[in-house]
């Protein structure tokens, strides 16, 4: 049962430096006024990264707790196709199957997948070894995160308030593979400001959805 | 914000956000075969998000407002464009946020 080191080595190094992002989120979470415990809360319980700094961008802006949860939520809604690309790879049953989807992320599926040519056994372990491993350091990392911001006080004197849309901005950075998708990404930004007076906090972002069905309903 | 709020967006967006995962566990890979589907779908993070990114940066409740966001944003897309790791970008443009924020 000994998987490939190179697939240990993927999957660690993945899983600490991405885990290492969870200081910014504890950072966020307290900037967008939760307290501790529920920053880290998200961390374990939500654990998927994107939709965690919404939900809290998303109550930091103003907006209701409506459209925060629905942010979020539709935020995620990848994971699902991640969890179809997982289940027949983990093939896991009860509590087993419950921890596989709970870790069913952007890393540990793209961690699996990278392991194609190395075999079954290596997609699996590299789903493993990284879905658990960012769960560790993502939660950990929450905490430290927390507290100091916490410590910290005025979030604006410290430039937090800025350091959100920036946490943003660098999850959105490595999608915009082609101008395609970066012509969506600045339409969706256009939209949403075009459309913000209009709307209640926390709506225009929930309606730039829209952008997504309107552009993706036909082929490009 | 009220207590009772935050606890209600902690407890529905982990609840819906788990519930969300565990169902590629459960429903046929054919559900969403649909190419209309995938291509909304691979789209729909990328609306978001840059939706996120203009809320949190250039909006105050329901106006547009410039502020010292705004340099933190403009550092973190220059980090950004210089090939910058994620912790670099965040901090980079916080840094710039709080001079700009100092100096008014």
């Amino acid at each position: 049962m000994n998987a490939p080191r190179e697939t240990l080595r993927d999957a660690l190094s993945v899983a600490l430096t991405v885990g290492a992002y969870g200081v910014a989120f504890g950072a966020a979470g307290i900037a967008a006024h939760f307290s501790v415990l529920q920053t880290c809360l998200f961390s374990l319980l939500t654990f998927t990264g994107a939709s965690q700094f919404a939900a809290v961008g998303v109550m930091a802006a103003g907006g209701g707790v409506a459209s925060a949860v629905a942010t979020a939520t539709m935020l995620s809604t990848r994971n699902t196709l991640y969890g179809l690309q997982m289940a027949p790879l983990v093939r896991a049953k009860g509590l087993k199957r419950v921890a596989a989807a709970q870790i069913t992320i952007d890393e540990s599926t793209a961690v699996a997948l990278a392991q194609t040519t190395r075999g079954t056994h290596a997609m699996r372990t590299g789903f493993w070894v990284t879905g658990v491993g960012v769960f560790v350091f993502w939660n950990v990392f929450t905490v430290v995160g927390a507290l100091a911001a916490q410590a910290l006080g005025n979030p604006a004197s410290w430039g937090l308030d800025a350091a959100v849309p920036a946490a943003f901005l660098g999850l959105l950075w490595p999608r915009l593979t082609d101008w395609y998708l970066r012509t969506v990404a600045v339409v969706s930004m256009g939209f949403a400001l075009l459309i913000t007076p209009a709307l209640p906090a926390g709506l225009p972002i929930i309606a730039s959805v829209l952008v997504a069905f309107v552009v993706g309903w036909r082929e490009r | 914000m009220s207590v009772s709020a935050s606890w209600t967006v902690l407890g529905a967006t982990s609840a819906l956000c788990f519930a969300i995962k565990l169902l590629g566990y459960f429903i046929p890979a054919s559900w969403l075969a649909h190419p209309r589907l995938q291509r909304i779908n691979a789209l729909v993070p990328i609306a978001l998000l840059s939706a996120l990114v203009m809320a949190e940066g250039l909006v105050t409740k329901t106006h547009v407002v410039v502020d010292h966001r705004l340099a933190g944003l403009v550092a973190a897309t220059g980090l950004l464009l210089a090939r910058a790791p994620f912790p670099v970008v965040v901090v980079g443009a916080a840094v710039t946020s709080a001079v700009v924020w100092h100096l008014h």
